[in-house]
């Protein structure tokens, strides 16, 4: 089926910003979903006072899935813990100009990888 | 850019032969092949050297030849047409797991309606075992329908060893077992004879074979108890109302003719090409496997599995260097599911995402081809380094729980 994608979700496919593995991560969460199979893996560098420092991502799925990553990732680097938190899938797809209904579930997974790896942050710390 | 259009399962360019036939009738010759004026007989003339030839391709008498809006339609009509015919004497309708949604989501209604389906498997080069349908054979059986090659993959069925089966089923068996095949993908890359295959129905469309959209027919053997699919006036015997779409006729009877001449020589250019990118797509990309039959395969079809990413990813990528390619990949089907052809042949849902399939056509030369491999590593390359699963990271079903 055709997919009317906007030029920011092509740009973000084409070249995703924080692409690839983050060596020193101590924040990793990784999600699937059960309804298309994509899967996304966050990495973050978060430090001692919850600044997120870095972030790096690696998803297996479609276009839209790349291309949300890629903004998800942008939308929260430098951001603080508590502040990533309150990212929503809205606010993805706001930035990307809009996602076909289709796709939706997409940003979805981005912003639950997001929380994934700040949950495994705070058992981390929990447990320290 | 140059364009590289590999999708030609999915519809072909109309040839400029065909063209050249059908702006005449469209500007000149508009009349109701029905009214009995010059105007009219003119367009009834053109109506039925379209199907004379359209039989003649396929080597039905051209009473038999039905024309329709589409491949869809011939499938809606054998399936529908012949279950609500044969209701009576019996219910069992048999069909396989890989077929065109026209024939499954039919036979899905008709199951709605009471009918009983029988999907045969499939094995993992997307062949029907002609044992299976000799067990699944009943003496309610009215129907079997079965495609001759399949859309996605490629894999030709061994239509004629079946029609056998179901003949000699039908020796000792009150109710006389009908054949039906979509040969909408078949026709015009493989010989389709109807008299030597022994089929009752046979659909076929226009546009898979370089002629218009919006055209198809229906061959049906004459005396084959089959109900009309809609009402209206005597056109097509009483068989298939409304104003034939002459233009389209005209053009789909010269893609038909096309398509039979040049059959062999078509075949042959199709086959080397399509050689030529299998080998240099499983040499080239590591973790890439062919999907289908590598000998009973459709001339034109290369169809692949590449693990670890998505069909989608690669589509967008070939687009964006001017290729033109499909997927049965979830993310390209609009449904979230994956390609219920891919699954049949026994693919796990992880590995039927990462699906492309390129089709060649007649248009299609060897530098298009090398272009595609080509770009094709690259692209893999580069969405395989995004993707978090590899050979040591395989999909972890877990994944989908959280």
């Amino acid at each position: 089926m055709s997919m009317d994608y906007t030029e920011k979700v092509m740009e973000n496919f084409t070249n995703p910003k924080n692409v690839g593995e983050l060596e020193d991560a101590n924040a990793v969460g990784q999600v699937g979903s059960p309804a298309c199979g994509d899967i996304m893996k966050m990495m973050m560098k978060i430090d001692d006072d919850g600044v997120i420092e870095d972030v790096k991502f690696k998803t297996y799925g479609c276009g839209a899935a790349i291309a949300t990553s890629s903004v998800a990732t942008e939308m929260i680097k430098g951001k603080t813990v508590d502040e990533a938190k309150k990212l929503t899938n809205q606010q993805v797809i706001d930035e990307l100009g809009g996602l076909p209904s289709v796709k939706i579930h997409c940003s979805v997974l981005a912003e639950e990888a997001i929380k994934a790896a700040l949950d495994d942050w705070e058992e981390k710390k929990a447990a320290k | 850019m140059k364009r590289v259009y590999l999708d030609n399962a999915a519809t072909t360019p109309v040839a400029p032969e065909v063209l050249d036939e059908m702006v005449p009738v469209l500007a000149e010759h508009f009349g109701n092949p029905s009214s009995i004026y010059a105007e009219g007989r003119d367009a009834h003339r053109l109506l039925e050297d379209a199907r004379e030839k359209v039989a003649k391709a396929m080597n039905a008498e051209p009473s038999e030849v039905f024309f329709t809006g589409s491949g869809t339609e011939g499938d809606n009509w054998a399936l529908r047409g012949v279950a609500h015919k044969n209701a009576k004497k019996g219910k069992h309708i048999i069909t396989t797991a890989i077929e065109h949604h026209a024939i499954l989501h039919t036979a899905k209604r008709l199951e709605k309606e009471g009918f009983d389906v029988t999907y045969l498997p499939v094995d993992d080069k997307g062949r029907v075992n002609p044992e299976d349908l000799k067990k699944a054979l009943r003496d309610d059986t009215i129907l079997v329908s079965v495609m001759s090659a399949n859309n996605e993959v490629g894999t030709i069925e061994p239509i004629k060893e079946l029609v056998e089966i179901v003949k000699e089923h039908n020796k000792d068996s009150k109710t006389k077992t009908l054949f039906h095949t979509d040969a909408v993908q078949a026709f015009g890359n493989i010989p389709i004879d109807v008299k030597d295959l022994g089929v009752d129905l046979l659909s076929v469309s226009g546009h898979k074979i370089y002629g218009p959209k919006g055209v198809g027919a229906l061959y049906i053997k004459k005396g084959t108890p089959i109900e009309n699919l809609m009402e209206g006036g005597a056109q097509e015997k009483k068989r298939r109302p409304a104003t034939e779409n002459v233009a389209s006729i005209v053009g789909f009877g010269k893609a038909a003719e096309i398509a039979s001449e040049n059959l062999e020589e078509h075949a042959e250019h199709l086959t080397k090409l399509r050689d030529r990118l299998i080998k240099g797509v499983l040499t080239r990309i590591p973790d890439s496997e062919l999907t289908g039959d590598p000998v009973n395969r459709l001339p034109g079809n290369a169809s692949f599995i590449f693990d670890y990413i998505e069909g989608e990813g690669i589509l967008l990528s070939l687009d964006m260097v001017g290729v033109a390619g499909s997927s049965g990949s979830a993310c390209t089907s609009g449904s979230l599911d994956p390609s219920h052809v891919l699954l049949a042949l026994g693919l796990p849902a992880g590995r039927a995402h990462g699906s492309l399939r390129l089709t060649l056509g007649r248009d299609t030369t060897e530098e298009d081809v090398d272009y595609v491999v080509d770009q094709l590593v690259p692209i893999i390359e580069r969405l395989r380094a995004m993707s978090p699963l590899d050979k040591d990271h395989p999909i972890d079903q877990e994944v989908y729980d959280k």
